[in-house]
């Protein structure tokens, strides 16, 4: 099975006013189907801008970085965008939603860039909030909806599309815990549920914990990519029931991470740049 | 994203920023109904003073000295009545001859009085320009010969000095002279807010005696053959210039005249609509501006309308439309409140103005253009946005 994304010795140089200023310096890795991979980091270590290239919202100055089977630097804008609707779906701190436009209609919006019909696009919308608990606060507008809702809704507009990889920038980092809890909690559903990768930035320890693999970053290179053991990870955990979930997936984890890394290592450089990371 | 998703995107954005939307588009209202409303009284008075014009026939030659032409001072009259014999001698008909010397003067009758022009003419003028007797009689050829002092009225004037008497029959005094009234003219009207009723026809010789003068300003030709009027014109000008050397003479045609008055009137209106769309393109600039302002204020909305999948040129589209239909309503809303301001003003002022289907056209096109026109540079700096850095903006 071929990995959701693959990221060979990709870097990431931004001109700011002449100079060169490098925010990723080759970065190797591979997400598989159905990851569950945390992103740390202190701030400046780069992990903001492998997520947006993760995402397809940018390119990368160097190296190779496939997503859902198609090289990134070889497509044009629209293609760009296009991929980005079909095989990501972005959870960002900050939610995102339009204002004034209803829980169902944000969670459309995917769909309107598909060309998908305005009844079609409802009924699916519907069903998405329906799955993420707000299926009686469809036409409610972000402004009438807390904070823990307003994030729902963005979940729900990321996987509305059903895409491979759900990418999610600190998805709790507006959100008081017990509200931060119950958003994690979905997202851990929603990506043993559906086998939808995910990939979350964050900066809390305990967050970063619960996930089935941990990425380290620190200036611009990955210096840790470890697999964690579930049962360990969930031992931390304030929900003994979490730890049942992520056992439950344990199985599902180690035939993905093999596949994903199988595949790195036919085309050589993943599996070096995963083990120089680790190294 | 569909047309039709994208025009409702754009719909959204005007209403959710409904007073901003409106005071956008009150520049493009202001800017269309001018140019409707300008283009119109200029259309309408071009029309009305071609008809008048027209309604004197297109076998007419004004005969006047110096040159028609735009620009070119009126020159004094040469012309006496033997000039109007020998005009006559080269028509071949006297009857079809017709001159004026004119001036104003106070008419009054009894405690009565109007001032209003004074016209000594022939006893040809019924028939060189179609005017017709309400009642009483016209001159006659023996009254032009004697110099007799009688008078025919204007509607407007009979009116005035007669308002509860019949006027035939009376006597009014023009200038200190008295004059017995024989007849009064049918009614015109009124036209670009001038009153055609208000004159008084005196025999063309007891005028040169009332302001002591042998001059006729002008001679007014019938011309039996239409097909050879300009012959006869050329004719009757050779004719004259070598009665008075030295002084140049014109013989105008109708069509001539409605050249003449079409360039002036033609100009008069681009100039109105020129202005008119100055004020136009000064809405556009402001639907610039404010689109400028929307693409900044909406930055993050535009990142995230990119991130989950939409195109540089959807977001183009969007904000295209967007500028689009806010000019297209202003110039809706322009074209019906200067349709309606041309009705009024043709309502209650003498201003004629008429609407035409082309001015419509061309106010709403011209708006509609400088909405993508002024759309295009906002709308392509919102679809180029990188949706990284637009996806951070505060």
């Amino acid at each position: 099975m071929s990995p959701a994304i693959e990221a060979v010795d990709v870097s990431r140089t931004y001109q700011l006013d002449g100079v060169s200023v490098p925010a990723l310096r080759g970065v190797s890795l591979t997400v598989a189907a159905g990851d569950y991979v945390a992103l740390i980091g202190p701030s400046g270590s780069g992990k903001s801008t492998l997520m947006h290239l993760l995402g397809g919202l940018d390119r990368p100055t160097g190296g190779r970085l496939v997503i859902g089977g198609r090289e990134v630097g070889a497509l044009s804008a629209p293609e760009l965008a296009r991929l980005r609707n079909e095989t990501i779906g972005f959870v960002f701190q900050a939610f995102h939603l339009l204002p004034r436009t209803t829980a169902v209609d944000n969670v459309a919006l995917p769909l309107v860039y598909r060309g998908v019909g305005a009844r079609q696009r409802r009924e699916r919308a519907a069903a998405m909030l329906g799955r993420v608990g707000l299926g009686h606060r469809l036409d409610h507008r972000p402004n009438q909806l807390s904070g823990g809702e307003q994030q729902r809704v963005a979940i729900a507009r990321a996987l509305v599309t059903d895409p491979t990889v759900l990418l999610a920038d600190e998805p709790t980092g507006n959100l008081d815990s017990t509200t931060g809890a119950a958003v994690l909690e979905l997202l851990e559903r929603l990506n043993a549920e559906s086998g939808v990768a995910l990939v979350m930035v964050t900066h809390d320890a305990e967050v970063a914990a619960r996930a089935r693999r941990r990425i380290t970053m620190r200036d611009g290179i990955v210096v840790a990519d470890t697999a964690q053991d579930p049962l360990t990870g969930s031992a931390g955990s304030d929900e003994p029931g979490m730890g049942g979930l992520g056992t439950a997936r344990a199985g599902g984890l180690g035939t993905a991470r093999a596949g994903g890394l199988g595949t790195a290592g036919a085309s050589g450089p993943g599996v070096a740049g995963a083990g120089g990371g680790g190294s | 994203m569909r047309l039709a998703e994208a025009w409702r995107v754009a719909a959204d954005a005007l209403r959710a920023n409904r007073m901003r939307s409106l005071l956008t588009m009150l520049g493009v209202i202001i800017g269309v109904a001018s140019v409707v409303l300008l283009v119109a009284i200029g259309t309408g008075t071009k029309q009305t003073v071609e008809q008048q014009v027209e309604g004197l026939g297109s076998n007419l030659l004004l005969v006047v000295p110096g040159r028609l032409d735009v620009g070119s001072a009126p020159a004094v009259s040469p012309l006496t009545l033997q000039d109007v014999d020998a005009v006559g001698r080269v028509v071949g008909d006297p009857a079809r001859v017709a001159v004026t010397v004119a001036s104003g003067a106070t008419v009054r009758a009894g405690n009565r009085q109007d001032f209003t022009t004074v016209q000594g003419v022939l006893e040809t003028t019924p028939t060189v320009f179609a005017r017709d007797l309400g009642r009483g009689r016209y001159l006659t050829r023996s009254d032009v010969d004697t110099g007799r002092r009688v008078a025919v009225l204007g509607d407007s004037v009979a009116r005035v000095l007669f308002p509860d008497r019949e006027a035939v029959g009376q006597q009014v005094n023009v200038a200190g002279v008295r004059f017995r009234v024989i007849g009064v003219f049918t009614p015109l009207g009124q036209s670009l807010g001038v009153d055609r009723d208000d004159e008084v026809h005196i025999p063309v010789t007891a005028a040169q005696r009332l302001y002591g003068t042998q001059r006729v300003d002008a001679i007014a030709v019938r011309a039996p053959d239409r097909d050879r009027i300009d012959e006869l014109g050329q004719r009757i000008v050779t004719e004259l210039n070598g009665r008075h050397p030295g002084t140049e003479f014109s013989a105008v045609t109708q069509e001539q005249i409605l050249g003449v008055l079409g360039d002036i009137l033609g100009i008069l209106t681009g100039v109105l609509a020129a202005i008119a769309g100055i004020s136009l393109l000064v809405g556009g600039v402001g639907v610039s501006n404010i689109m400028l302002v929307s693409v900044r204020e909406r930055t993050r909305e535009i990142g995230l309308r990119k991130a989950v999948g939409a195109r540089p040129r959807d977001i183009g589209v969007q904000f295209l439309l967007e500028a689009v239909l806010l000019t297209s309503i202003g110039g809706l809303t322009g074209m019906a409140l200067g349709v309606g301001g041309a009705l009024l003003v043709a309502a209650v002022s003498p201003i004629p103005a008429a609407v035409t289907w082309w001015s419509l056209a061309l106010a709403f096109g011209v708006s509609a253009a400088v909405g993508i026109i002024f759309g295009v540079v906002p709308a392509q700096r919102a679809g180029r946005l990188d949706p990284v850095v637009a996806l951070r903006a505060e």
